[in-house]
Protein backbone atom coordinates (compact mmCIF):
# COMPACT_ATOMS: atom_id res chain seq x y z
CA UNK A 1 0.00 0.00 0.00
CA UNK A 2 1.71 3.54 -0.78
CA UNK A 3 2.20 5.11 1.87
CA UNK A 4 1.46 8.53 0.27
CA UNK A 5 -2.20 8.01 0.89
CA UNK A 6 -5.15 10.82 1.65
CA UNK A 7 -5.33 10.52 5.45
CA UNK A 8 -1.35 11.12 5.93
CA UNK A 9 -1.59 13.60 3.86
CA UNK A 10 -4.83 15.34 5.37
CA UNK A 11 -2.94 15.26 8.60
CA UNK A 12 0.20 16.74 7.16
CA UNK A 13 -1.19 19.37 5.52
CA UNK A 14 -3.84 20.26 8.00
CA UNK A 15 -2.35 18.95 11.71
CA UNK A 16 -4.72 18.79 14.20
CA UNK A 17 -3.48 20.62 17.43
CA UNK A 18 -0.34 22.63 15.68
CA UNK A 19 1.04 25.12 18.32
CA UNK A 20 2.55 25.59 21.44
CA UNK A 21 0.59 26.28 25.12
CA UNK A 22 1.52 29.26 26.69
CA UNK A 23 1.80 27.66 30.07
CA UNK A 24 2.11 23.73 29.90
CA UNK A 25 2.41 21.20 32.84
CA UNK A 26 4.79 19.14 30.73
CA UNK A 27 6.51 20.27 27.77
CA UNK A 28 9.37 18.37 25.95
CA UNK A 29 11.04 18.12 22.79
CA UNK A 30 13.48 15.69 21.29
CA UNK A 31 14.65 15.08 17.48
CA UNK A 32 15.53 11.37 15.38
CA UNK A 33 19.25 11.35 14.99
CA UNK A 34 18.63 9.85 11.73
CA UNK A 35 17.05 12.64 10.29
CA UNK A 36 17.03 15.54 11.94
CA UNK A 37 13.51 15.49 12.13
CA UNK A 38 12.22 17.60 16.06
CA UNK A 39 8.98 17.53 17.71
CA UNK A 40 7.95 19.49 20.60
CA UNK A 41 4.79 18.52 22.68
CA UNK A 42 2.80 20.56 25.19
CA UNK A 43 0.54 19.27 27.55
CA UNK A 44 -1.84 20.56 30.55
CA UNK A 45 -2.69 17.80 32.50
CA UNK A 46 -5.83 17.97 35.04
CA UNK A 47 -6.46 15.17 37.86
CA UNK A 48 -4.33 13.20 35.46
CA UNK A 49 -6.22 13.93 32.38
CA UNK A 50 -4.78 15.38 29.38
CA UNK A 51 -6.88 18.84 28.78
CA UNK A 52 -5.11 19.87 26.26
CA UNK A 53 -1.97 19.07 23.68
CA UNK A 54 -0.24 20.89 20.92
CA UNK A 55 2.54 20.13 19.56
CA UNK A 56 5.21 21.92 16.85
CA UNK A 57 8.39 20.98 14.64
CA UNK A 58 9.61 19.84 11.47
CA UNK A 59 9.88 16.70 9.66
CA UNK A 60 8.64 14.28 6.77
CA UNK A 61 4.82 13.60 6.48
CA UNK A 62 4.74 10.45 8.76
CA UNK A 63 6.45 11.68 11.84
CA UNK A 64 4.38 15.15 11.51
CA UNK A 65 1.08 13.00 10.21
CA UNK A 66 2.02 10.26 13.35
CA UNK A 67 1.90 13.31 15.94
CA UNK A 68 -1.22 15.08 14.34
CA UNK A 69 -2.94 11.97 15.10
CA UNK A 70 -1.12 11.19 18.22
CA UNK A 71 -2.54 14.29 19.40
CA UNK A 72 -5.95 13.58 18.38
CA UNK A 73 -5.90 10.44 20.31
CA UNK A 74 -4.74 11.55 23.83
CA UNK A 75 -6.58 14.70 24.23
CA UNK A 76 -9.24 13.38 27.25
CA UNK A 77 -7.18 9.99 28.05
CA UNK A 78 -5.15 9.82 31.30
CA UNK A 79 -1.37 9.79 31.41
CA UNK A 80 -1.44 6.50 32.60
CA UNK A 81 -3.09 4.85 29.45
CA UNK A 82 -0.58 7.57 27.20
CA UNK A 83 2.32 5.01 29.28
CA UNK A 84 0.83 1.95 27.70
CA UNK A 85 0.56 3.19 24.24
CA UNK A 86 3.02 0.97 21.99
CA UNK A 87 5.03 0.42 18.75
CA UNK A 88 1.85 -1.81 17.67
CA UNK A 89 -0.65 1.34 18.78
CA UNK A 90 0.88 3.79 16.85
CA UNK A 91 1.00 1.05 13.83
CA UNK A 92 -2.24 0.79 13.88
CA UNK A 93 -3.27 4.35 13.87
CA UNK A 94 -0.58 5.08 10.92
CA UNK A 95 -2.65 1.93 8.99
CA UNK A 96 -0.36 1.03 6.77
CA UNK A 97 3.20 -0.66 6.95
CA UNK A 98 5.90 1.65 7.13
CA UNK A 99 10.20 0.05 6.43
CA UNK A 100 11.98 0.25 9.67
CA UNK A 101 13.36 3.80 8.71
CA UNK A 102 9.99 5.24 8.49
CA UNK A 103 8.83 3.24 11.50
CA UNK A 104 11.39 5.58 13.69
CA UNK A 105 9.48 8.62 12.04
CA UNK A 106 5.69 7.25 12.78
CA UNK A 107 7.31 6.55 16.46
CA UNK A 108 8.84 10.25 16.88
CA UNK A 109 5.87 11.86 18.51
CA UNK A 110 5.41 8.97 20.81
CA UNK A 111 8.57 8.47 22.07
CA UNK A 112 8.86 12.76 22.91
CA UNK A 113 5.56 12.49 24.67
CA UNK A 114 7.01 9.45 26.65
CA UNK A 115 10.16 11.13 27.25
CA UNK A 116 7.97 14.41 28.66
CA UNK A 117 5.71 12.46 30.66
CA UNK A 118 7.57 9.59 32.48
CA UNK A 119 11.40 10.28 31.11
CA UNK A 120 11.32 6.96 29.17
CA UNK A 121 14.02 7.65 26.87
CA UNK A 122 13.93 5.14 24.26
CA UNK A 123 12.11 4.51 21.49
CA UNK A 124 8.72 2.70 21.84
CA UNK A 125 9.06 -1.19 21.48
CA UNK A 126 13.05 -0.90 22.55
CA UNK A 127 12.57 0.87 25.98
CA UNK A 128 13.35 -1.02 28.98
CA UNK A 129 10.20 -0.01 31.36
CA UNK B 1 42.44 3.44 -17.54
CA UNK B 2 44.04 6.56 -19.59
CA UNK B 3 42.29 8.70 -21.72
CA UNK B 4 43.94 7.46 -24.53
CA UNK B 5 41.89 4.23 -24.11
CA UNK B 6 38.47 6.33 -24.64
CA UNK B 7 35.58 4.25 -26.11
CA UNK B 8 31.66 5.19 -25.30
CA UNK B 9 30.33 2.79 -22.69
CA UNK B 10 28.11 0.09 -24.14
CA UNK B 11 25.54 0.32 -20.79
CA UNK B 12 23.50 -1.71 -22.03
CA UNK B 13 25.85 -4.33 -22.67
CA UNK B 14 26.71 -3.73 -18.73
CA UNK B 15 23.50 -3.78 -17.16
CA UNK B 16 23.05 -7.50 -18.68
CA UNK B 17 25.98 -8.30 -15.83
CA UNK B 18 23.52 -6.44 -13.23
CA UNK B 19 21.25 -9.06 -12.45
CA UNK B 20 18.90 -6.79 -10.46
CA UNK B 21 17.80 -4.73 -13.47
CA UNK B 22 16.60 -7.63 -15.20
CA UNK B 23 13.08 -6.65 -13.96
CA UNK B 24 10.23 -4.81 -16.06
CA UNK B 25 10.35 -1.58 -15.15
CA UNK B 26 13.78 -1.70 -14.02
CA UNK B 27 15.20 -0.17 -10.59
CA UNK B 28 16.25 2.90 -10.99
CA UNK B 29 18.84 2.65 -8.72
CA UNK B 30 20.78 5.97 -8.34
CA UNK B 31 22.44 5.59 -4.65
CA UNK B 32 25.98 4.45 -5.97
CA UNK B 33 27.47 6.54 -4.34
CA UNK B 34 26.59 4.72 -0.71
CA UNK B 35 26.95 1.17 -2.35
CA UNK B 36 27.38 -0.20 -5.97
CA UNK B 37 25.43 -3.05 -7.39
CA UNK B 38 27.69 -6.18 -7.46
CA UNK B 39 28.08 -7.45 -11.91
CA UNK B 40 28.17 -11.46 -12.01
CA UNK B 41 31.82 -11.71 -12.82
CA UNK B 42 32.52 -10.32 -8.95
CA UNK B 43 29.88 -12.67 -7.83
CA UNK B 44 31.61 -16.00 -9.52
CA UNK B 45 35.07 -14.99 -8.40
CA UNK B 46 33.92 -15.74 -4.96
CA UNK B 47 31.73 -18.14 -5.47
CA UNK B 48 35.07 -19.85 -7.28
CA UNK B 49 36.91 -19.31 -4.34
CA UNK B 50 33.63 -20.98 -1.68
CA UNK B 51 33.02 -23.91 -4.45
CA UNK B 52 36.11 -24.89 -5.08
CA UNK B 53 39.20 -23.46 -2.76
CA UNK B 54 37.90 -22.06 0.21
CA UNK B 55 40.45 -22.22 2.51
CA UNK B 56 42.37 -20.01 4.81
CA UNK B 57 45.54 -18.23 2.96
CA UNK B 58 49.55 -17.84 4.14
CA UNK B 59 49.58 -20.94 5.80
CA UNK B 60 48.00 -24.33 4.47
CA UNK B 61 50.54 -26.36 2.86
CA UNK B 62 47.69 -27.94 0.62
CA UNK B 63 46.99 -27.16 -2.81
CA UNK B 64 43.68 -25.29 -2.66
CA UNK B 65 44.98 -23.16 0.52
CA UNK B 66 48.19 -21.79 -1.99
CA UNK B 67 45.90 -21.05 -4.95
CA UNK B 68 43.59 -19.33 -2.02
CA UNK B 69 47.29 -17.33 -1.20
CA UNK B 70 47.67 -16.99 -4.55
CA UNK B 71 44.49 -15.09 -5.67
CA UNK B 72 44.56 -13.03 -2.50
CA UNK B 73 47.66 -11.54 -3.55
CA UNK B 74 46.73 -11.17 -7.25
CA UNK B 75 43.78 -9.24 -5.95
CA UNK B 76 46.56 -6.48 -4.11
CA UNK B 77 48.85 -6.56 -7.50
CA UNK B 78 45.13 -5.46 -9.49
CA UNK B 79 44.79 -2.75 -6.75
CA UNK B 80 48.10 -1.61 -6.50
CA UNK B 81 48.36 -1.38 -10.59
CA UNK B 82 44.61 1.03 -10.33
CA UNK B 83 45.89 3.67 -8.09
CA UNK B 84 49.50 3.50 -9.71
CA UNK B 85 51.25 2.36 -6.26
CA UNK B 86 54.71 2.25 -6.79
CA UNK B 87 55.01 -1.16 -4.78
CA UNK B 88 52.27 -3.53 -4.34
CA UNK B 89 52.87 -4.13 -0.79
CA UNK B 90 51.78 -1.06 -0.18
CA UNK B 91 48.27 -2.01 -0.39
CA UNK B 92 46.31 -2.88 2.96
CA UNK B 93 43.31 -4.02 2.70
CA UNK B 94 41.10 -3.56 5.92
CA UNK B 95 37.56 -3.61 6.23
CA UNK B 96 36.49 -0.33 4.55
CA UNK B 97 37.41 3.47 3.75
CA UNK B 98 36.34 3.78 7.70
CA UNK B 99 39.03 1.02 8.49
CA UNK B 100 41.55 2.38 6.82
CA UNK B 101 41.42 5.73 8.44
CA UNK B 102 41.17 4.61 11.61
CA UNK B 103 44.44 2.81 11.19
CA UNK B 104 46.23 5.46 10.38
CA UNK B 105 44.55 7.90 13.10
CA UNK B 106 45.60 5.54 15.54
CA UNK B 107 49.23 3.68 14.26
CA UNK B 108 50.64 7.00 12.22
CA UNK B 109 48.84 9.28 14.70
CA UNK B 110 49.93 7.64 17.88
CA UNK B 111 53.49 8.33 17.56
CA UNK B 112 53.16 10.99 15.20
CA UNK B 113 50.55 13.51 16.66
CA UNK B 114 51.16 15.14 19.73
CA UNK B 115 49.37 18.19 22.42
CA UNK B 116 49.36 21.48 20.30
CA UNK B 117 49.32 19.83 16.98
CA UNK B 118 46.97 20.64 14.32
CA UNK B 119 44.90 18.81 11.55
CA UNK B 120 43.49 19.89 8.55
CA UNK B 121 40.35 19.25 8.01
CA UNK B 122 37.68 20.44 5.07
CA UNK B 123 34.13 21.45 4.84
CA UNK B 124 32.86 18.26 3.05
CA UNK B 125 34.39 15.59 5.52
CA UNK B 126 32.47 12.63 5.44
CA UNK B 127 32.13 11.47 9.17
CA UNK B 128 34.45 8.54 8.58
CA UNK B 129 37.41 11.23 7.80
CA UNK B 130 36.33 13.31 10.26
CA UNK B 131 35.39 11.44 13.36
CA UNK B 132 38.63 9.68 13.44
CA UNK B 133 40.76 12.96 13.72
CA UNK B 134 38.60 14.26 16.55
CA UNK B 135 39.06 11.38 18.22
CA UNK B 136 42.89 11.50 17.78
CA UNK B 137 42.83 15.26 18.84
CA UNK B 138 40.78 14.12 22.09
CA UNK B 139 43.46 11.36 22.64
CA UNK B 140 46.69 13.65 22.38
CA UNK B 141 45.46 17.30 22.84
CA UNK B 142 45.84 18.36 19.02
CA UNK B 143 43.31 20.53 17.68
CA UNK B 144 41.22 20.54 14.41
CA UNK B 145 41.31 22.92 12.06
CA UNK B 146 39.11 23.27 8.39
CA UNK B 147 39.73 24.34 5.36
CA UNK B 148 36.00 26.47 4.76
CA UNK B 149 34.11 25.99 1.28
CA UNK B 150 32.99 28.75 -1.09
CA UNK B 151 29.46 29.66 -1.72
CA UNK B 152 29.87 27.10 -5.00
CA UNK B 153 30.60 24.19 -2.68
CA UNK B 154 34.77 24.41 -3.79
CA UNK B 155 37.54 24.69 -1.47
CA UNK B 156 38.59 28.25 -0.52
CA UNK B 157 42.19 27.98 -1.51
CA UNK B 158 42.74 31.62 -0.50
CA UNK B 159 42.67 30.93 2.84
CA UNK B 160 45.19 28.35 2.76
CA UNK B 161 48.07 30.45 3.70
CA UNK B 162 45.99 30.92 6.93
CA UNK B 163 44.66 27.57 7.72
CA UNK B 164 48.63 25.84 7.46
CA UNK B 165 50.67 26.89 10.14
CA UNK B 166 54.23 25.10 11.46
CA UNK B 167 51.89 23.18 13.66
CA UNK B 168 49.79 21.70 10.98
CA UNK B 169 51.24 17.50 10.93
CA UNK B 170 48.29 16.36 8.71
CA UNK B 171 45.77 17.18 6.20
CA UNK B 172 43.05 14.98 5.75
CA UNK B 173 40.66 15.41 2.40
CA UNK B 174 38.06 14.20 0.83
CA UNK B 175 39.01 13.41 -2.85
CA UNK B 176 35.58 14.02 -3.89
CA UNK B 177 32.54 14.97 -2.00
CA UNK B 178 29.79 12.74 -1.11
CA UNK B 179 27.47 15.47 -0.63
CA UNK B 180 28.05 18.26 -3.29
CA UNK B 181 30.17 16.05 -5.66
CA UNK B 182 33.10 18.87 -5.45
CA UNK B 183 36.35 17.52 -6.75
CA UNK B 184 39.17 18.36 -4.75
CA UNK B 185 42.25 19.65 -6.93
CA UNK B 186 44.19 17.28 -3.85
CA UNK B 187 47.64 18.00 -6.00
CA UNK B 188 47.61 21.63 -5.12
CA UNK B 189 47.15 20.50 -1.20
CA UNK B 190 49.60 17.47 -1.32
CA UNK B 191 52.10 20.83 -2.62
CA UNK B 192 51.21 22.80 0.15
CA UNK B 193 50.88 20.59 2.74
CA UNK B 194 54.36 18.89 2.16
CA UNK B 195 55.85 22.75 1.82
CA UNK B 196 54.15 23.07 5.49
CA UNK B 197 56.01 19.59 6.61
CA UNK B 198 52.75 18.26 7.03
CA UNK B 199 51.47 14.59 5.47
CA UNK B 200 48.30 14.20 3.96
CA UNK B 201 45.71 11.16 4.03
CA UNK B 202 43.19 11.23 1.06
CA UNK B 203 39.79 9.91 1.27
CA UNK B 204 39.25 8.64 -2.00
CA UNK B 205 36.03 6.54 -1.54
CA UNK B 206 34.39 8.46 -4.33
CA UNK B 207 36.90 9.06 -6.62
CA UNK B 208 38.60 6.02 -7.52
CA UNK B 209 35.70 3.84 -8.01
CA UNK B 210 35.04 6.68 -10.83
CA UNK B 211 38.04 7.78 -12.44
CA UNK B 212 41.69 6.97 -12.66
CA UNK B 213 43.88 8.05 -9.49
CA UNK B 214 47.31 7.78 -9.63
CA UNK B 215 49.32 8.39 -6.18
CA UNK B 216 52.43 8.56 -7.40
CA UNK B 217 51.02 12.12 -9.24
CA UNK B 218 48.85 12.86 -6.26
CA UNK B 219 52.01 12.48 -4.24
CA UNK B 220 49.84 11.55 -1.08
CA UNK B 221 51.18 9.95 1.67
CA UNK B 222 47.77 8.13 2.20
CA UNK B 223 44.69 7.19 0.68
CA UNK B 224 42.12 5.19 1.36
CA UNK B 225 38.87 3.53 -0.01
CA UNK B 226 36.10 0.79 -0.08
CA UNK B 227 35.47 -2.15 -2.31
CA UNK B 228 31.90 -1.85 -2.38
CA UNK B 229 31.76 1.61 -3.65
CA UNK B 230 33.06 0.26 -6.49
CA UNK B 231 31.29 -3.26 -8.23
CA UNK B 232 33.22 -5.05 -5.21
CA UNK B 233 31.72 -6.68 -2.21
CA UNK B 234 30.91 -5.22 0.96
CA UNK B 235 33.53 -5.92 3.65
CA UNK B 236 37.04 -5.05 1.92
CA UNK B 237 38.42 -1.26 1.66
CA UNK B 238 42.09 -0.57 1.21
CA UNK B 239 44.43 1.14 2.52
CA UNK B 240 47.78 2.54 0.33
CA UNK B 241 50.58 4.39 2.01
CA UNK B 242 53.90 5.32 1.43
CA UNK B 243 56.74 2.18 2.60
CA UNK B 244 58.70 4.75 4.30
CA UNK B 245 55.96 5.32 6.67
CA UNK B 246 54.11 2.39 6.94
CA UNK B 247 57.36 0.92 7.46
CA UNK B 248 57.65 3.33 10.43
CA UNK B 249 54.15 2.83 12.38
CA UNK B 250 53.23 0.55 14.79
CA UNK B 251 50.99 -2.17 14.35
CA UNK B 252 47.59 -1.17 14.11
CA UNK B 253 46.00 -4.75 15.81
CA UNK B 254 47.77 -7.26 17.25
CA UNK B 255 46.96 -10.78 16.77
CA UNK B 256 47.71 -14.03 14.03
CA UNK B 257 49.28 -12.94 11.04
CA UNK B 258 50.85 -9.74 12.14
CA UNK B 259 54.16 -11.20 13.94
CA UNK B 260 57.27 -12.68 13.15
CA UNK B 261 57.67 -14.56 16.26
CA UNK B 262 56.07 -14.73 19.33
CA UNK B 263 57.33 -15.12 22.98
CA UNK B 264 55.73 -14.67 26.23
CA UNK B 265 56.28 -10.78 27.07
CA UNK B 266 57.07 -9.56 24.29
CA UNK B 267 56.56 -10.16 20.01
CA UNK B 268 58.34 -8.79 16.57
CA UNK B 269 56.08 -7.85 13.89
CA UNK B 270 55.56 -9.14 10.37
CA UNK B 271 57.02 -6.68 7.25
CA UNK B 272 54.27 -4.30 5.73
CA UNK B 273 51.37 -4.94 4.91
CA UNK B 274 51.03 -7.99 6.93
CA UNK B 275 51.99 -6.31 9.92
CA UNK B 276 48.48 -3.95 9.08
CA UNK B 277 46.60 -7.52 8.22
CA UNK B 278 46.00 -9.08 11.95
CA UNK B 279 43.43 -12.09 12.34
CA UNK B 280 41.90 -14.21 8.75
CA UNK B 281 41.16 -11.20 6.10
CA UNK B 282 37.90 -11.42 3.93
CA UNK B 283 39.46 -13.29 1.83
CA UNK B 284 36.70 -13.82 -1.10
CA UNK B 285 35.77 -10.27 -0.65
CA UNK B 286 39.54 -9.45 -1.45
CA UNK B 287 38.97 -11.77 -4.27
CA UNK B 288 35.63 -9.97 -5.17
CA UNK B 289 37.33 -6.86 -5.37
CA UNK B 290 40.14 -8.02 -7.49
CA UNK B 291 37.66 -9.07 -10.21
CA UNK B 292 36.02 -5.16 -9.34
CA UNK B 293 39.16 -4.07 -10.30
CA UNK B 294 38.94 -5.85 -13.66
CA UNK B 295 35.53 -5.50 -14.26
CA UNK B 296 35.96 -1.46 -14.04
CA UNK B 297 39.17 -1.71 -16.01
CA UNK B 298 37.98 -3.41 -18.58
CA UNK B 299 34.97 -1.08 -18.92
CA UNK B 300 37.57 1.95 -18.85
CA UNK B 301 37.85 4.40 -16.78
CA UNK B 302 37.93 7.23 -18.71
CA UNK B 303 34.74 6.60 -20.61
CA UNK B 304 32.99 5.52 -17.28
CA UNK B 305 33.95 9.07 -16.73
CA UNK B 306 32.86 10.70 -19.05
CA UNK B 307 29.33 8.61 -18.81
CA UNK B 308 28.90 9.63 -15.68
CA UNK B 309 29.86 13.60 -16.09
CA UNK B 310 26.99 13.11 -19.45
CA UNK B 311 24.60 11.68 -16.99
CA UNK B 312 25.14 14.56 -14.47
CA UNK B 313 24.93 17.31 -16.85
CA UNK B 314 21.88 15.86 -18.30
CA UNK B 315 20.62 15.49 -14.52
CA UNK B 316 20.86 19.28 -13.84
CA UNK B 317 19.10 20.53 -17.03
CA UNK B 318 16.09 18.44 -15.84
CA UNK B 319 16.06 18.48 -12.48
CA UNK B 320 16.14 22.45 -12.90
CA UNK B 321 13.09 22.74 -14.59
CA UNK B 322 11.33 21.76 -11.45
CA UNK B 323 9.83 24.46 -9.25
CA UNK B 324 11.48 25.31 -6.09
CA UNK B 325 14.22 23.28 -6.25
CA UNK B 326 17.58 23.74 -4.68
CA UNK B 327 20.93 22.11 -6.00
CA UNK B 328 23.49 22.23 -4.52
CA UNK B 329 27.12 22.37 -5.07
CA UNK B 330 29.10 23.33 -7.89
CA UNK B 331 28.33 23.33 -11.69
CA UNK B 332 28.64 20.08 -13.33
CA UNK B 333 31.80 20.18 -14.96
CA UNK B 334 33.27 21.08 -11.84
CA UNK B 335 31.57 17.63 -10.00
CA UNK B 336 31.53 14.16 -9.55
CA UNK B 337 28.17 12.17 -10.47
CA UNK B 338 26.45 13.14 -7.34
CA UNK B 339 23.16 15.61 -7.26
CA UNK B 340 22.32 16.94 -3.46
CA UNK B 341 18.94 18.65 -3.73
CA UNK B 342 16.07 19.75 -1.63
CA UNK B 343 12.36 20.52 -3.17
CA UNK B 344 11.00 23.12 -1.48
CA UNK B 345 7.76 22.57 1.00
CA UNK B 346 8.85 18.82 0.49
CA UNK B 347 10.38 16.58 3.20
CA UNK B 348 13.76 14.78 1.59
CA UNK B 349 12.11 11.94 3.12
CA UNK B 350 9.43 12.21 1.16
CA UNK B 351 10.88 12.85 -1.64
CA UNK B 352 12.62 9.73 -1.20
CA UNK B 353 9.90 7.62 -0.10
CA UNK B 354 7.67 8.65 -2.78
CA UNK B 355 9.83 8.21 -5.57
CA UNK B 356 10.49 4.80 -3.95
CA UNK B 357 6.83 3.96 -5.01
CA UNK B 358 8.18 4.79 -8.40
CA UNK B 359 10.89 2.01 -8.21
CA UNK B 360 13.33 4.85 -7.99
CA UNK B 361 16.44 4.44 -5.01
CA UNK B 362 17.77 7.61 -3.67
CA UNK B 363 19.34 9.22 -0.91
CA UNK B 364 17.93 11.22 1.81
CA UNK B 365 19.14 12.05 4.84
CA UNK B 366 22.52 14.06 6.22
CA UNK B 367 24.56 11.40 4.34
CA UNK B 368 27.16 11.12 7.41
CA UNK B 369 28.34 14.48 6.87
CA UNK B 370 26.33 16.74 9.72
CA UNK B 371 28.86 19.68 9.43
CA UNK B 372 28.33 20.53 6.13
CA UNK B 373 24.44 19.70 6.61
CA UNK B 374 24.99 22.85 8.99
CA UNK B 375 27.29 24.74 6.62
CA UNK B 376 24.65 24.46 3.95
CA UNK B 377 21.49 25.18 6.51
CA UNK B 378 19.77 22.28 5.77
CA UNK B 379 18.46 19.46 8.60
CA UNK B 380 19.37 17.14 5.24
CA UNK B 381 19.26 16.81 1.48
CA UNK B 382 17.82 13.99 -0.90
CA UNK B 383 20.89 13.19 -2.87
CA UNK B 384 20.46 11.40 -6.61
CA UNK B 385 24.02 9.20 -7.71
CA UNK B 386 25.14 7.98 -11.00
CA UNK B 387 27.65 5.07 -12.35
CA UNK B 388 28.30 2.89 -15.41
CA UNK B 389 25.31 1.33 -15.44
CA UNK B 390 22.83 4.23 -15.05
CA UNK B 391 20.83 5.45 -17.93
CA UNK B 392 19.47 8.47 -19.39
CA UNK B 393 16.11 6.70 -18.83
CA UNK B 394 16.88 6.49 -14.97
CA UNK B 395 17.14 10.36 -14.74
CA UNK B 396 13.78 10.72 -17.06
CA UNK B 397 12.19 8.47 -14.14
CA UNK B 398 13.97 10.44 -11.53
CA UNK B 399 12.78 13.44 -13.03
CA UNK B 400 8.91 11.92 -13.88
CA UNK B 401 8.72 10.63 -9.70
CA UNK B 402 9.77 13.96 -8.68
CA UNK B 403 6.91 16.19 -10.56
CA UNK B 404 4.58 13.15 -9.14
CA UNK B 405 5.95 13.85 -5.38
CA UNK B 406 5.54 18.06 -6.25
CA UNK B 407 1.85 17.46 -7.30
CA UNK B 408 1.19 15.03 -4.43
CA UNK B 409 2.64 17.38 -1.50
CA UNK B 410 1.19 20.70 -3.01
CA UNK B 411 -2.21 19.43 -3.68
CA UNK B 412 -3.57 22.81 -2.05
CA UNK B 413 -1.70 25.81 -0.62
CA UNK B 414 -1.83 25.53 2.86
Amino acid sequence: MNIYQEELLDHYENPSNYGTLPNPDISHEEDNPLCGDRIRMDLLVEDDIIKEVRFCGHGCTISLAAASMLTEKIEGKTLTEVKNLSRDDIMDMIGIPLGPVRVKCALLALKVLKAGAYGIKGWPGEENE
Amino acid sequence: MHTSDFRPLDVQAIREDFPIFAETPPLAFLDSAASTQTPRPVVEAMDAYYDTYRSNIHRGIYRISEEATDQYEKARQKVARLINAPRTDEIIFTRNTTEAINLVAYSWGSVNIQQGDEIVLTDLEHHSNLVPWQMLAQRTGASLRYLEITDQGLLDFTQLQDVFTEKTKLVAITHVSNVLGTINPIQSVVDAAHAAGAKVIVDAAQSVPHFHVDVQQLDCDFLAFSGHKMCGPTGVGVLYGKMELLEEMPPFLGGGSMIRSVERDISTYADVPAKFEAGTPSIAEAIGLGAAVDYITQAGLASMHVHEQELTKYAHERLQEIEGITIYGPAPHQKAGVISFNIEGIHPHDVAGILDTHNVAIRAGHHCAQPLMKKLDVIATARASFYLYNTHEDIDRLYDGLQKAQTLMTRRTK
